[in-house]
């Protein structure tokens, strides 16, 4: 490996182990690990996307590659970082090189202020709806505007996580003192942000005000296929599913209490509940988050992708309904195909759990 | 490599990855052969008994969306798909295909129908519908992708070159 440190190995997919032969994956991956110096995270630790920008592994400016689509997610942190598959990651460790095609890039300007109730999933799941999950294939997404200046560090990620979605490679946003301060409690490197040029030029600019914009749904099995709320409201929901590299952040986890304090979900829906981090978890159990779910009917597994792959800790069964915070609603990908997957915020899901069908937030947020 | 000849078998627009090779058997084996019994399973059953070595799966836009995964080319290439043919590709598939040495075609697929016997050649891109008695021109690879395509995939470049030997070519994905 040309640079073992600057690799870091997850196990968060189908962890902790849900069979044998993942069993034998993962050992082969912890063998790897320590053969080669690098630095392992193992199960109970968290998902890769949480893990990387919390344990101070990137900084502005930065190029990132990751096995895994979803790691443009760090776009977010002005990071340049996009996924790609195990060979080209692969030539990357041996050679500490990599080649791209210097993408032309679509701007997108969200301007005004969220309603109550209305997350940056919600803005996400517009953005797919209106450019479509082709609509950016190739390309890279700059997202500005004062909703996203309005953002927690949380709630941009959600946003530059699905920038696969419509095929971008990567979802750049600014480096403003919100990115600072999170990359500053995180790491000593020293770092630059990185901004586009006054002369840049783009493929098309995006300027659209939110402010009216109602919670979204993204329903089976494409997740460009959303709608308002309203559209798919009273639809009834077998399980919910709060978690994620989308949707698993404290944030999200404080969102979900907040709509389920004091409340229960419905007798019919089963809650599940994965922190995206290990100190998500301690965070959220600190702050009583946790207390709140699990009192509310939730079901608390580990730190992980969890169910979100298909494989382990909750595939719903033939004919079932699923609401999920994650980013992904294609037929089978929660390991059943006779499932149905409909993506919302983790407001929204909380509160439909609680309803037992899919329902409108804001008649609580308000 | 380059002349190629099989059947089409017709897929729509946005095939994604986990349709290709679903997420519940990825992670059962490293075994390619034996993953490759389930493609496309989700959205065809049975697709691994019609496959003829040297098929092509021939979709419409945005082929291999999704997940990063790397056995969705595996998996097609141990079917037995001689190469994948689309109006346009996800990026992360289109590299993946490449570097696992499974030709990308891009071309108009509007015209070619379940079955059509087609005749490829991936270094002209002419893509022949022998069925159909029509001829059609695919977008070039990059010289750069070529480059990798014709030493036998990512792992082969690196192994002959001793690292990446693409400087010379202009870059493009």
């Amino acid at each position: 490996m040309a640079h073992p440190d600057k690799y870091a190995i997850v196990i968060d997919h189908n962890s902790p182990s849900p069979m044998e032969s993942v069993s034998n994956i993962h050992k082969e991956m912890r063998t790897f690990a320590a053969e080669q110096g690098a630095k392992l995270y193992d199960v109970g630790e968290g998902v890769c996307h949480q893990l990387v920008p919390e344990s101070g592994n990137i900084v502005p400016g930065n190029i990132v590659i990751g096995g895994d689509s979803h790691t443009c997610t760090y776009g977010a942190l002005n990071v340049f970082s996009t996924g790609v598959g195990s060979t080209d990651l692969a030539a990357a460790l041996v050679t500490g090189k990599m080649w791209f095609r210097c993408p032309s890039t679509i701007k997108i300007v969200y301007d005004g202020a969220l309603q109550p109730g209305v997350y940056s999933k919600d803005v996400v799941l517009h953005m797919a709806k209106t450019l479509t999950s082709r609509g950016a294939t190739y390309k890279a997404l700059e997202i500005y505007g004062s909703v996203i200046d309005d953002m927690s560090i949380d709630a941009r990620m959600t946003i530059s996580n699905m920038a696969v979605e419509v095929g971008a490679k990567v979802g750049l946003m600014a480096c403003d003192r919100k990115t600072v301060d999170f990359i500053k409690s995180r790491t000593n490197r020293p770092f630059k942000g990185v901004e586009a040029s006054l002369s840049a030029v783009y493929d098309k600019v995006i300027r659209e005000d939110l402010s009216d914009l109602p919670p979204q749904i993204a329903k089976p099995h494409e997740v460009d296929n959303v709608v308002d709320v309203d559209k798919v409201a009273g639809l009834e929901i077998d399980q919910v599913y709060i978690g994620t590299c989308t949707n698993g952040r404290l944030e999200d986890l404080r969102e979900a209490a907040r709509v389920l304090a004091g409340n229960h979900v419905a007798p019919d829906v089963r809650l599940i509940v994965a922190p995206a981090s290990k100190e998500i978890l301690l965070d959220a159990m600190r702050e009583g988050y946790i207390d709140t779910l699990v009192k509310a009917g939730a079901t608390l597994i580990a730190p992980s992708c969890g169910p979100c792959v298909g494989t382990c800790n909750g595939v719903p069964s033939d004919g079932e309904v699923v609401l999920s915070t994650a980013n992904r609603n294609f037929k089978g990908r929660m390991g059943n195909t006779k499932a149905d997957i409909y993506l919302s915020s983790p407001a929204t899901a909380a509160y439909s759990a609680m309803k037992g069908y899919i329902a409108d937030v804001r008649e609580v947020l308000q | 490599m380059s002349e190629l000849k099989g059947r089409a078998f017709l897929f729509g627009d946005n095939l994604n990855t986990d349709y290709v090779i679903s997420g519940k058997y990825k992670f059962k084996t490293l075994d390619m052969n034996e993953l490759a019994k389930h493609v496309m399973e989700d959205i065809r059953p049975g697709f691994y008994n019609e496959i003829e070595a040297g098929d092509f799966v021939v979709a419409g836009e945005n082929l291999g969306a999704g997940s990063s995964r790397e056995q969705a080319p595996l998996v097609l290439k141990a079917a037995g798909i001689g190469a994948v043919v689309a109006k346009s590709f996800a990026r992360i598939f289109y590299r993946n295909c490449i570097n696992v040495g499974l030709p990308v075609v891009e071309v108009d697929t509007s015209d070619i129908a379940e079955g059509d016997v087609l005749e490829i050649d991936i270094e002209s891109g002419v893509v022949k519908n022998v069925t159909k008695g029509v001829t059609l021109q695919a977008q070039p690879l990059p010289p750069v992708m070529m480059k990798i395509l014709a030493d036998g995939g990512l792992a082969e470049h690196i192994k002959k070159n001793g690292g990446f030997a693409l400087e010379d070519e202009e870059p493009s994905d």
